[in-house]
């Protein structure tokens, strides 16, 4: 009897693990950030580099901070989808533009259209590894007060926006 | 002309003596050996988020790059292993350690060896003990068997 039962619980185990592990993409690193204060910021604002964009100019309100590039391909695709978003008018869109030359991000910005309410011009990446970013695009949710709600790790769809990120604006999700 | 064995050596020396060439890392060697070693080990202790299965001091990703700059910096300004390491953990999570720290989500990858080991024994000493009982016994029926 047990000769059977014990390889049969071992494997079934090992069944387990695996149908979880498979299901996982290694690639979605959770960030240590979720429900801490999102780091402080100031930097040149690419529409207008003379002025500086800073966390505290979006205190006391919910708002999304997106990385990207213009070398980040993804990143084209996703614009479009920020786009909409933007038209929706739900809550303001901060850029990060992160390691990128600064003519190629006015660029983008004038050719596909501007989500933005205004986009930090990282370009030593410094910000961004305060954020914990590991690759564009990354978009995080950020409460009035300054916390991180959600990240979002890829090309933020549509489905991603109604699913994840509108249910935690209205504060029906956690 | 034959490749011979001493070709091959020749070969593979000068392969390992360009191997310095290949690494990735073109910060500036720190002046103390010291601040150097810890450096060095540092790097090699923290992984690329983007390379996953590389450490920062193998990768060449720009990523790699920007945090060896802050691991560089931070070492420079007299921070200590721990300070730097919390700092990485801070922003990445424990993912960015090679080595995990013994925590509630990794207990069970810490202690697997031990337990599979102490299993294994349990079913060695059992096996074993079951034998030598099949031996004795069967060695009494012998016996037995002898003066009967």
């Amino acid at each position: 009897m047990w000769k059977f039962l014990v390889p049969a619980a071992i494997f079934a185990v090992l069944v387990g693990f695996f149908v979880v592990g498979l299901h996982r993409d290694p690639s979605q690193v959770p960030s240590p950030l979720i429900g801490k204060a999102a780091p402080a910021y100031s930097l040149p604002k690419v529409e207008e580099p003379s002025v500086k964009v800073s966390n505290t100019d979006f205190a006391g309100r919910k708002h999304l901070v997106n990385v990207w590039a213009t070398w980040c391909v993804e990143c084209r695709k996703e614009h479009q989808v920020l786009l909409e978003i933007a038209r929706q008018n739900v809550l303001p869109i901060v850029g990060m533009d992160w390691k990128d030359e600064l003519a190629s991000a006015q660029q983008w910005l004038n050719q596909l259209g501007n989500p933005y309410v205004a986009t930090a011009f990282d370009q030593e990446g410094r910000v961004a590894i305060d954020f914990g970013v590991y690759g564009a695009p990354e978009t995080f949710l950020i409460d009035e007060q300054g916390k991180v709600l959600y990240k979002h790790i890829g090309v933020l769809t549509l489905e991603v926006w109604n699913q994840e990120l509108l249910p935690r604006i209205n504060g029906q999700k956690s | 002309m034959s490749i011979t064995i001493r070709h091959l050596l020749i070969l593979i020396i000068s392969n390992l003596l360009v191997a310095s060439v290949w690494a990735v890392d073109d910060a500036q060697p720190f002046a103390d050996p010291a601040l150097q070693a810890r450096y060095e080990s540092l790097t090699h202790q923290l992984r690329c988020l983007v390379c996953q299965n590389e450490t920062i001091a193998d990768s060449g990703a720009t990523l790699a790059g920007d945090l060896r700059r802050e691991l560089h910096e931070k070492l420079a300004a007299g921070q200590s292993d721990e300070e730097v390491l919390k700092f990485m953990t801070d922003r990445y999570g424990a993912f960015v350690l090679y080595k995990p720290p013994f925590e509630r989500r990794t207990w069970l990858l810490w202690l697997a060896p031990v337990l599979l080991l102490i299993t294994g024994l349990i079913v060695v000493v059992r096996v074993i003990s079951k034998r030598s009982h099949m031996a004795i016994d069967a060695a009494d029926e012998a016996d037995q068997g002898d003066q009967a």
